[in-house]
């Protein structure tokens, strides 16, 4: 285990957290809110301890796999400590434990809340919260990767850490540009976003911090009552379109615009994601047409709601717990779901999804001939033993950590159907639940200790289980 | 620069981990998955699986405005059909590396028909290579500069060598002989000495000088300058056949060890002047009856590492005056040194740097005061670039002792007229020198880079 190398990561990522800090600030003083010294304590903090970490490079500059997983795990759990100083210090959130669920719902664009008036909150506040959707949405060491000289080349360990899903592919030959490009995009879609908002009369503040939720899969409303507030037709369908849009991989908005090839229309990925985000609303409307008064109402809060969801954004449209538990429990199931790999979204991943469901069919098969020869194709390539089994694994840690979260949330005597929503949410980093923790509801109402299982979920969630995993597991830190 | 690299094995990988960290961008494309996965978790790369001479995949890699593809894979004729293809799809320059003797016949033509800018055939390189230290028997490695005017020559300093104990700046006193010692490596660290640094027993030095000079020095410190006579190579493969070519006209008697009969009979055949023994090159009495006890130098160049470093090892131990071991794979290179074998040639090693001289030459090409060579030293961990200074620039005509340069670094020579110089403190670098400069900064592009900012 290289130590010297984590830590000088660690140090470089803190420089920046320093001057991401400052941006919250910069809103602080426009709008003369007289919080300065909650920024400016954790922007010198993080970067004196930037800059004692990241003093001297170390000679021995090589990272594998494992350092990759420690520096990712550490950086995120660090960082949403400095992101949640402000917010604790200024006291708008009073408990620490709060501040720091508050923070990481954010980093990891889960989009849970803890508060109960979320309007009182200052304006700085709020863009601090919903920034952190925005850069945790496409990865904060992505963020940095931008910056690194091209000498180190062994970053892509962090990058696939960090990236979600199965497989990390780089755009182009060197990290540093991939890194930009992905920026790029994510960047002047959010900008797009941002510009349609403001034309659906909503307020550029508004505008600003909604498109943030949109683009990182996040989902902090600023408003109580999330996308609802506004009652606009028009920018709950801009809205949908743009979480539909954040759900899929960047990569084929690259090759599609970049390389003008149609590659990106043939992915079998993005086949699926639309496949099924189609069915869902399908379904929904049948179940819930008696809610709505006509088709058109009925296809605009149903389709927000199920991109929503597929996306694990979490924004609200209407209050989707009133609906039929058939349809409640599509939404649930859509949460596990979640958008595309190499997206900014949540969940097991489509990917995952549609490789499990070949390798069931293929094992269907293999039963009934058990001589036959069957070989489970994705994306027109193999997909071998190895990634195979990846997958299960994953998908058994995966319920596993699932099971375990559920026993200690139980603790807090909710009902099933919301503590399995509480945990499904976190996990996947969707946002809101069902029942106890629905549309109109937030998490205020559990223990301190409930609020850690599901701190730790976001993160597992977000950081697909491996890095935060190995951070528990004592051979990581023994010396060979 | 954007380069294409067709096949990613021994070669493949250690060409794209060493043009990758001189900065250029990189696609590699390679049939094995794993291979592509090995490299681009070590390199900062980008991979693509595929056939390297399939139309998608090549348009993939963007060959179009690749400056330069390499093909490097197993078969020759893979690899001349990817550059042809290439070099039809808009890549400026390619590189086959093509083993076949027969391709070599008509080299001229054959690169003019297929339009390479080179083929590379990795056997004849290190037999040349082999040849050039063969020529000095004391030395471990010798480098050419200045078109073979300037040696660059790395010696191990034996317990009983008078160069213990002396300091660089005694030596020119003691031995009457102008040399420069560019480099030391002791132990595990290699740095660049200045005069007065005290060499001890075990160091590897590597010096330069005028060919008198060195032959001067040589013979003043008692690595008697004895002419390599009689050669005796084991493993009759490519490398030895060429080996022996380039060694024809030199007045060596040749005997090369080679167990399978049909490549004995083809090298007598193909070299009569050579003595072909058919037998087990690691059967010592076969080895002590050919004569290995009475031979000036060991090659030992059969297809396998293991036999090569056993065979090396006897032929130490049997004080043969210069033992050659082949090693394919190159990370061998340290261990190998910790147990007496130090005079190791690599086809892997010598293939890499020749294409990295090739690529560096293209990047310069354009550029003033550019490279003419580079040679990598002591496991790549130091250079030795020859610039040629071709336009004027402020530091030419000033005295080196007033310049300010790096610390890294030393001007090793500088070549005026085709006259060498051992540079002093009151030697400048003038205009149409050529200067050749010794540096553990890697990645050194410019002659300006020797002045401390």
């Amino acid at each position: 285990m290289n130590y010297k190398m984590i830590k000088y990561n660690l140090g470089a990522v803190l420089k920046i957290e320093s001057i991401l800090l400052v941006i919250p600030l910069i809103v602080s003083f426009i709008y003369q809110e007289n919080n300065y010294m909650y920024f400016l304590i954790p922007i010198v903090i993080s970067l004196l301890l930037g800059q004692l970490f990241s003093y001297k490079k170390p000679e021995n500059k090589t990272i594998h796999a494992k350092e990759g997983f420690i520096t990712v795990a550490l950086v995120w759990i660090i960082l949403s400590f400095f992101s949640a100083l402000p917010l604790y210090l200024s006291q708008e959130i009073p408990s620490f434990t709060d501040a720091y669920f508050e923070t990481v719902s954010g980093f990891t664009t889960t989009g849970s809340t803890i508060l109960n008036d979320i309007e009182a909150l200052s304006h700085s506040m709020l863009f601090i919260r919903s920034f952190n959707h925005w850069i945790g949405g496409m990865g904060i060491l992505v963020f940095a990767l931008m910056f690194i000289p091209t000498a180190d080349a062994r970053s892509l360990q962090i990058m696939k850490a960090e990236v979600p899903g199965p497989i990390v592919g780089k755009l182009v030959s060197r990290i540093k540009m991939t890194a930009r490009i992905l920026y790029i995009i994510y960047a002047v879609m959010t900008a797009i976003l941002v510009i349609l908002l403001c034309f659906g009369g909503m307020p550029l503040f508004d505008s600003l911090l909604s498109a943030f939720g949109t683009a990182g899969t996040g989902g902090f409303a600023i408003k109580s009552n999330s996308i609802q507030y506004y009652n606009s037709a028009y920018i709950d369908i801009v809205i949908t379109v743009f979480m539909i849009l954040f759900g899929i991989n960047f990569n084929l908005f690259y090759l599609s615009i970049a390389k003008k090839t149609i590659k990106a229309m043939k992915s079998e990925e993005l086949k699926y994601y639309l496949l099924i985000i189609g069915a869902a609303i399908l379904l929904i409307m049948v179940n819930a047409r008696g809610i709505f008064p006509n088709i058109f109402e009925n296809f605009r809060h149903v389709s927000f709601q199920v991109s929503s969801f597929i996306t694990t954004t979490g924004y609200t449209s209407t209050n989707f717990d009133l609906w039929p538990n058939f349809s409640r429990d599509v939404l649930l199931l859509l949460m596990f779901i979640g958008g595309c790999a190499g997206s900014t979204a949540g969940g097991l991943k489509v990917s995952r999804i549609v490789i499990l469901f070949k390798m069931g069919i293929k094992q269907i098969k293999k039963t009934l001939h058990p001589h036959s020869v069957a070989s489970v194709k994705f994306e027109e390539r193999k997909a071998d033993d190895a990634m195979q089994s990846s997958i299960t694994a994953y998908l058994f840690i995966y319920l596993l950590l699932f099971v375990a979260s559920m026993m200690i949330i139980s603790l807090d005597q909710f009902d099933f159907y919301s503590n399995f929503s509480a945990v499904a949410t976190s996990i996947n980093n969707v946002g809101p639940g069902f029942n106890a923790f629905g549309a109109t509801s937030n998490f205020s109402a559990l223990s301190d200790l409930s609020k850690w299982t599901m701190t730790l979920n976001m993160l597992i969630g977000r950081l697909e289980i491996y890095p935060i995993l190995l951070l528990f597991i004592p051979t990581t830190w023994r010396e060979k | 620069m954007k380069i294409v690299v067709i096949g990613c094995g021994k070669i493949g990988y250690a060409l794209v981990k060493s043009l990758s960290e001189e900065g250029h961008e990189l696609v590699v494309i390679d049939q094995d998955v794993e291979a592509i996965e090995d490299i681009v978790s070590v390199s900062d790369v980008l991979g693509i699986h595929g056939h390297g001479a399939n139309y998608d995949i090549q348009v993939e890699a963007d060959v179009k405005n690749a400056n330069l593809t390499i093909a490097v894979t197993n078969s020759d004729e893979l690899n001349i059909v990817c550059c042809m293809m290439a070099k039809k799809m808009g890549s400026r320059h390619t590189i086959a590396r093509v083993r076949n003797t027969e391709y070599f016949k008509y080299l001229q033509y054959m690169k003019e028909q297929l339009g390479l800018s080179l083929m590379l055939n990795p056997e004849a390189q290190t037999a040349i290579e082999i040849s050039r230290i063969l020529r000095f028997p004391s030395a471990l490695k010798v480098e050419a500069f200045a078109k073979g005017g300037v040696d660059l020559i790395e010696l191990k300093i034996k317990n009983d060598s008078p160069l213990i104990g002396l300091s660089l700046a005694a030596i020119h006193p003691k031995f009457k002989a102008k040399i420069l010692v560019c480099t030391i490596k002791r132990n595990d660290d290699v740095f660049i000495p200045d005069g007065n640094v005290v060499l001890q027993e075990n160091d590897a030095i590597y010096l330069t000088a005028s060919k008198d000079q060195m032959q001067l020095f040589l013979e003043a410190i008692g690595s008697k300058k004895k002419q390599t006579r009689k050669v005796m190579i084991i493993g009759g493969g490519r490398i030895a056949y060429y080996l022996a070519k380039e060694l024809q006209n030199s007045n060596v008697q040749i005997t090369i060890i080679e167990q399978d009969l049909a490549k004995c009979e083809s090298l007598s055949e193909n070299l009569p002047f050579v003595t072909v023994i058919h037998g087990d090159g690691t059967d010592h009495e076969l080895l002590d009856e050919e004569g290995l006890l009475t031979t000036d130098a060991c090659v030992a160049l059969t297809g396998f590492d293991e036999e090569n470093v056993v065979i090396s090892l006897y032929a130490e131990s049997k004080n043969v005056h210069k033992v050659i071991t082949k090693v394919s794979h190159i990370r061998l290179d340290g261990l190998l040194d910790s147990i007496g074998i130090n005079c190791v040639v690599s086809s892997n090693v010598v293939s890499v740097n020749h294409i990295t001289r090739y690529v560096r030459a293209m990047v310069n090409s354009k550029r003033s005061n550019s490279i003419v060579t580079l040679y990598n030293l002591v496991n790549n961990r130091v250079e030795a670039i020859e610039f040629s200074v071709t336009e004027a620039a402020d530091y030419l005509d000033i005295p080196l002792s007033e310049l300010k340069l790096k610390s890294n670094l030393l001007i090793a020579s500088i070549i005026r007229e085709r006259k060498l110089i051992i540079p002093e403190g009151k030697s400048t670098i003038q205009l149409n020198d050529k200067v050749i400069v010794v540096t553990t900064n890697k990645y050194m592009k410019h002659l300006e880079e020797i002045l401390e900012k």
